[in-house]
């Protein structure tokens, strides 16, 4: 029985306990409640102590290195995030610069051609012009030339008739026969 | 074999106590292998009851212990 | 035999051959000693330097940190998370415990009952007394399973009622016993290696119990510490 062990290991049999009577066994040492006192007594110091070290130090501090971590890693990634920002900005930046450039392109171009177009629709204008006033002074210069073609004609015809006249024996009116060239040429 | 019949006795009953390990060894692979069982059909809701499965285990295996614990009191403290 | 396999669980005093009382320093105080000092060394030197990028021994610091609170948070919900400490004291007493005693020679003070029983019984009577705390009379609806019929719930009652109460037999004797039978099955093969014909056969299952026994180290820790938290949910939110 539980009892018979303890009485047998109490006291001074305790030492005695040994190899020489390890055949016939021990019993549990498990079952001995003469040792229950020490070992609780020793397990509660153990525990308490270790409660404190483990609340007070260790536990606190290895929140704070994890929280700290988990802080380092917060700040990075929003960093990161921000970086990132900063990149979409930029490309922003940059498409809209390339955009403005290319507007400025387009617009210089228009201008070039515009002007072009304007230096050629004056060059045409003053060309056309010029082509009018030549065409003018040449339509003159016809209109002149047939004016005196005409008065040559008149002339002639007016000259031709007085011989004419004078060839046929009359007195030739040098008045009657210019009307009557005029009439006859007006016809 | 000068021993009396009560000694006959302790150590018979040890040894019948001792059939309880082999009782919970069944047990303990009965948890794990239907455990493993329904893991390999749904693998994505096994890691969340690892917990679950060492409670299963230790609840079986606990009575096996008290089985050999049976077995060490009639041996040596009884 | 020359030696007997329960001999490595006797409590000796450490000086001296005289009874063991109460304050005598015996190998139960060596070995609790021993514990402190490798929690000591692995959770406050381990971390002394704070290091954002961690060492090896603040690794396995802030492994085994996120590790308990991890299941106290997930097991006994948000409102556990205050017994952190108390459940993380335990979880670390038995794991470097139970792994000291696998160091040849050693006593392993976790295959006592006295000493299981008594960190079942703290952790019994904590959860006991929150429940009634926290709860009041709500308390006993633990044991009032309210999905059952009407006419089982007095029998299931008075079920819920015993294995509540054996809860912290089964607690502690699982670890102790957990903790006994391997270091006594231990001893048991090494006897056998005295007999030359089976000596390598016993040296070998020694080796591959050993191997089984660190695993069971951990696990019991492990098991110890989750029931725990299972108990601290029961008493929070005693509602099935």
């Amino acid at each position: 029985m539980a009892e018979e062990t303890n009485a047998a290991t109490g006291g001074a049999a305790d030492a005695a306990r040994g190899a020489a009577d390890a055949a016939q066994g021990p019993g549990m040492p498990q079952l001995d409640f003469s040792t229950y006192a020490n070992q609780i007594f020793w397990l509660l110091v153990t525990l308490v102590v270790l409660y404190f070290v483990l609340s007070r130090i260790a536990l606190p501090r290895i929140a704070a290195i994890l929280a700290e971590r988990k802080g380092t890693i917060t700040n990075d990634l929003a960093a990161a995030e921000d970086l990132k920002a900063k990149a979409a900005e930029a490309e922003e930046a940059y498409n809209k610069a390339l955009a403005d450039a290319r507007a400025e392109a387009h617009k210089i171009i228009a201008d070039a051609k515009a002007e072009i177009q304007a230096d050629l629709d004056e060059a045409t204008e003053k060309a056309d012009a010029e082509i009018a006033a030549k065409a003018a002074e040449s339509e003159k210069r016809i209109e002149e030339i047939r004016a005196s073609a005409m008065e040559s004609v008149k002339e002639v015809a007016r000259d031709t008739a007085q011989e004419v006249v004078s060839a046929l024996g009359f007195k030739a009116d040098e008045k009657a026969v210019t009307d009557a060239v005029d009439k006859r040429l007006k016809g | 074999m000068e021993g009396d019949i009560a000694q006959l006795g302790q150590y018979i009953g040890a040894g019948l106590a001792g059939i309880g390990s082999g009782a919970a060894a069944i047990g303990v692979g009965h948890v794990a292998g239907n455990f493993l069982a329904g893991a390999l059909r749904n693998p994505s809701a096994a890691g969340g009851q690892t917990a679950t499965l060492f409670i299963g285990i230790a609840f079986a295996e606990a009575l096996g212990i008290f089985s050999f614990l049976v077995a060490l009191l009639l041996m040596f403290a009884v | 035999m020359e030696f007997h396999p329960m001999d490595q669980f006797i409590v000796t005093p450490l000086f001296g051959d005289g009874p063991v009382g109460m304050f005598t320093i015996t190998n139960v105080t060596l070995w609790m000693a021993l514990t402190v000092i490798a929690v000591v060394a692995l959770l406050v030197l381990g971390t002394s330097k704070r290091a954002t990028v961690p060492g090896h021994m603040q690794s396995v610091a802030e492994l085994a940190y996120g590790f308990v609170y991890k299941m106290v948070e997930d097991v006994a919900g948000k409102d556990g998370v205050k017994f952190f400490p108390y459940i993380m004291t335990l979880f670390l007493f038995i794991v470097f415990a139970n792994f000291l005693g696998l160091v040849p020679t050693a006593f392993t003070v976790t295959s006592h009952i006295a000493v299981t029983g008594v960190l079942a019984l703290m952790v019994f009577l904590t959860v006991t007394v929150l429940g009634f705390v926290k709860n009041g009379a709500k308390f006993l609806e633990l044991f009032w399973v309210s999905s059952a019929p009407l006419a089982l719930r007095p029998v299931l009652a008075v079920i819920e009622l015993i294995s509540y109460f054996v809860r912290p037999v089964s607690h502690s004797v699982r670890l102790m016993g957990n903790m006994m039978a391997g270091h006594a099955v231990m001893k048991v093969f090494a006897g056998f290696s005295q007999v030359a014909v089976i000596a390598p056969v016993s040296i070998l299952a020694v080796t591959a119990m050993y191997g089984l026994e660190v695993l069971v180290a951990f696990i019991q820790a492990y098991v110890f510490t989750i029931l725990t938290c299972v108990y601290l949910k029961d008493a929070l939110h005693p509602s099935h």
